[in-house]
């Protein structure tokens, strides 16, 4: 006999066991996915005293200025309006490319964030800049439209030229305790992504409970993910640190039980140099060195970049520059 | 975009707090009767900083005869001023009190650092605001002990004699002196030899808080200093923290005279990690039972009880987190773990160390550099090792962690129970029942539910067994200085 996976999943006493039809194969990895009912636990209270840690650390003089450009490095620079034009893309790719040029030597940002019908407009403007250009994709940023229709959707970003996928995860199906279909939703997602690199977003101000958040990041992540992340930035509340701290150690674990190292993206509420400072201690420390490229982790912002820039030329020159010698977009 | 093979490296700045807004005279005398005194005995001895084995003064020896005119001055201030006056009038001196150190609060955290090795955040955030939280917490009772004690009179005992650890210099003074005054008591306090400045640095705030003279008198010394205080015939009432081995010598002494006791000795305390924890936190909590103060802490979580089904996974996470923690310069913000208090704590871990070895337990020490002057001992833990093991029943004061495995909740009880201390455990499990379970079985002065080394003016803490007797903090810290009518 033999059983397809969807069926053995439906059964209840087959979770959560290691069949090979069940294991899943990623690169030379194979593992087996796990019951993600009975994913770790986490205290609040203990999460947030941790996190106070992080916020305790003193960053200074070199430190400071390496984690500043790292910063910069990492973030994905975020345009998702309705009202975006072709006119709006192309200024802020012009910004990735140019965050200061007063101040030579400074690195791009990593990333350009868009709809997917701006992503072949936006795919031409970064040309030749090394910047990658992310779509979110999947009906984003509800998720509440049918797998066919997320399918097309993630296929035209793809087709258009995005080298990487924000996908949405349905929360409300995660909330029913339907996690196969989450899972089996990412899975789908990922085969259409091709080479692209696929973030799944949980928005974790909809899961509301750090459980939620680390079940959904186990689920995200054993589905295929490549990069997890926080949120579309359109739910308060967005990226705490609680969360992402959460997130790191689901991302640690999935390291220790496949070898696979995944990425990690926080989005929304990252607005100054000293969370980015501090978001990047907690990876350095959660993590190690390894996450400590734009090829791990990324900061989904918009107005982050320019309180970054602020913050270097400080260093650099002593004294506070207005804002109005940044220029937005 | 970063290239593939490029190892990045991300070392924190140095970041030290800075020592130039602290006052230190070159040398300290006694503080006796609201005055600064030069010690019978001529004798001074120095103060230095265990992170880098520089002098920080010189402070007074005081011998008997030094003693003598302290208790003296006490019992001069109780008769005839602390005792009679109204009990709302003392509150007010110990908001005083208590007011003055906030304002000082850097100054005194800086102090405590350099004096003791202890890391410059944790005497900022927690040493030193719950030293001056005790002092209010007990100032809002001096008005209201017969609410404290319904339907009871209660009057003071008359002169308390203080013996404090090197630990938690200024804290522990503050557990000492706030509950004393609050009752109506006058003090003869003394500090350990090795941290005796944060006390001295109290002693300058009273002065100047106006408290009348000799209801507190700070006298330092060593060993013989103590017993001075613990053998004089007119001290009413001993309260001491500090090892068992002078817990036991300060009983017999006292035996068959008038005198009241707490002591609050040493500890060896299970912190119980059951499967169905939140590891991760867990994890944080052995850390912070073990690593809190270098471990210098009397209810240090030194024996860790992991269940079997998850002892793979915990030990794991705790090798990573250790390698994460940053040890060195006390001063500097960013330091976890600072310096061993004293190079005889720091031989008596490293004899430990050597001990475990030798009982053929495997050593695990955190991958970390740590200073080549001053006292430091790398983040140890041991495994493989029993319940018969001498590095599990002995208390070592330092930052050494035993891992134990267990396979049922009756059987981490019994061993967690199978030792001569009691003085405090943690229980980590996602089950409220298996909490309230634990926490009435096991034998110990404080039980912390999914946390660890967390203290608080209004709870009570003290031991079972070899752990001591009384408590102090809270309501119950109270009647320990106090008689009923």
């Amino acid at each position: 006999m033999n059983f397809t996976e969807a069926f053995l999943r439906s059964i209840p006493i087959f979770v959560g066991i290691n069949y090979q039809s069940m294991a899943k194969k990623k690169g030379s990895a194979t593992y087996s996915i796990p019951d993600f009912s009975q994913s770790p636990r986490i205290d609040k209270v203990g999460v947030e005293e941790r996190v106070s840690r992080f916020q305790k650390r003193s960053i200074k003089n070199e430190a400071k200025m390496q984690g500043l450009r790292m910063a910069l490095n990492m973030i994905d620079l975020t345009t998702l309006e309705g009202k975006d034009t072709p006119g709006k893309v192309k200024q802020m790719c012009f910004k990735a490319a140019h965050l200061h040029d007063v101040h030579p030597g400074l690195p791009t940002v990593a990333a350009v964030c868009v709809y997917p019908s701006m992503v072949a407009t936006a795919k031409k403007e970064v040309e030749g800049t090394g910047i990658k250009v992310a779509s979110v994709s999947t009906a984003f940023p509800s998720g509440q439209a049918p797998l066919e229709v997320k399918l097309i959707d993630t296929k035209f970003a793809v087709d258009a030229g995005a080298d990487e996928i924000d996908m949405v995860i349905s929360r409300g199906r995660f909330l029913s305790g339907e996690y196969n279909f989450v899972f089996d939703e990412i899975a789908t997602i990922k085969e259409a992504c091709g080479k692209a690199r696929l973030k799944v977003i949980l928005e974790t101000g909809e899961l509301v409970t750090l459980d939620n958040v680390r079940r959904a990041s186990d689920i995200a992540m054993y589905a295929g993910a490549d990069f997890i992340k926080t949120s579309t930035g359109k739910i308060q509340p967005a990226a705490t640190m609680q969360v992402t701290y959460t997130m790191l150690e689901a991302i640690r674990d999935f390291k220790l039980k496949t070898g696979i190292q995944v990425g990690m993206k926080p989005a929304g509420g990252i607005s100054n140099s000293k969370l980015a400072l501090h978001n990047l201690v907690m990876v350095n420390e959660v993590l190690g060195s390894d996450w400590l490229s734009n090829e791990w982790f990324r900061f989904g912002a918009s107005s982050l970049a320019n309180d970054v820039l602020m913050q270097i030329m400080k260093l650099e020159t002593g004294v506070y520059q207005s804002s109005d010698y940044f220029s937005i977009d | 975009m970063a290239k593939k093979n490029e190892k990045i490296n991300w070392e924190y700045a140095p970041a030290p707090e800075s020592t130039g807004h602290i006052n230190l005279k070159e040398q300290y005398d006694l503080f006796i009767d609201g005055k600064w005194v030069k010690p019978n005995s001529g004798k001074y001895f120095e103060s230095t900083n265990p992170a880098n084995k520089k002098k920080l003064a010189s402070v007074a020896h005081a011998n008997e005869k030094d003693v003598d005119k302290a208790v003296k001055a006490a019992r001069k201030a109780y008769d005839n001023v602390w005792s009679k006056m109204a009990p709302s009038e003392r509150a007010k001196y110990i908001y005083r009190i208590a007011r003055l150190m906030q304002e000082r609060a850097r100054e005194f955290a800086v102090i405590e650092s350099l004096d003791a090795g202890k890391v410059i955040r944790e005497s900022r955030d927690v040493d030193v605001p719950l030293a001056c939280n005790h002092f209010f917490y007990y100032a809002g009772w001096a008005d209201k002990l017969e609410y404290a004690f319904p339907n009871r009179e209660v009057s003071s005992l008359g002169v308390a004699g203080q013996i404090i650890p090197w630990n938690f210099p200024l804290l522990m003074a503050a557990w000492k002196i706030a509950p004393a005054l609050a009752t109506g008591n006058t003090v003869v306090l003394k500090p350990a030899e090795t941290t005796s400045l944060t006390a001295l640095k109290l002693a300058e705030i009273i002065e100047e808080s106006g408290l009348p003279a000799g209801v507190v008198n700070i006298v330092t010394g060593y060993g013989d200093t103590g017993a001075a205080i613990v053998n004089h015939k007119d001290v009413d009432k001993i309260a001491f923290t500090g090892s068992t081995a002078v817990g036991k010598i300060i009983q017999k002494a006292i035996a068959g005279t008038h005198k009241k006791a707490t002591l609050e000795l040493g500890g060896k305390s299970a912190n119980i990690i059951l499967e169905d924890a939140p590891l991760d936190q867990a994890v944080e909590g052995i850390v912070n039972g073990i690593f809190f103060n270098q471990g210098h802490v009397c209810c240090a979580g030194s024996r860790l009880f992991v269940q079997e089904s998850v002892a793979d996974q915990v030990i794991e996470k705790l090798k990573h987190r250790m390698n994460s923690l940053i040890v060195g310069d006390p001063m500097d913000k960013n330091t976890d773990v600072g310096a061993i208090n004293s190079k005889e704590q720091l031989d008596v871990i490293n004899s430990y160390l050597k001990i475990g070895q030798a009982e053929g337990a495997i050593m695990y020490q955190a991958d970390c550099s740590v200073p080549s002057s001053g006292y430091y001992c790398r983040p140890t833990l041991f495994t493989g090792v029993a319940q018969s093991s001498r590095i599990v029943q002995e208390e070592i004061f330092g930052p050494v962690l035993t891992i134990q495995t267990f396979r049922t909740v009756d059987e981490v009880i019994q061993k967690a129970n199978n030792t001569p201390y009691g003085l405090a455990a943690g229980v980590w499990t996602d089950k409220g029942s298996r909490i309230f379970n634990l926490t009435t079985k096991l034998r110990a002065g404080v039980v912390w539910a999914n946390t660890y080394n967390k203290f608080d003016p209004t709870s009570p803490f003290g031991g079972y067994k070899e752990s001591g007797f009384g408590r102090e903090g809270g309501l119950h810290g109270l009647e320990a200085y106090v008689k009923f009518n």
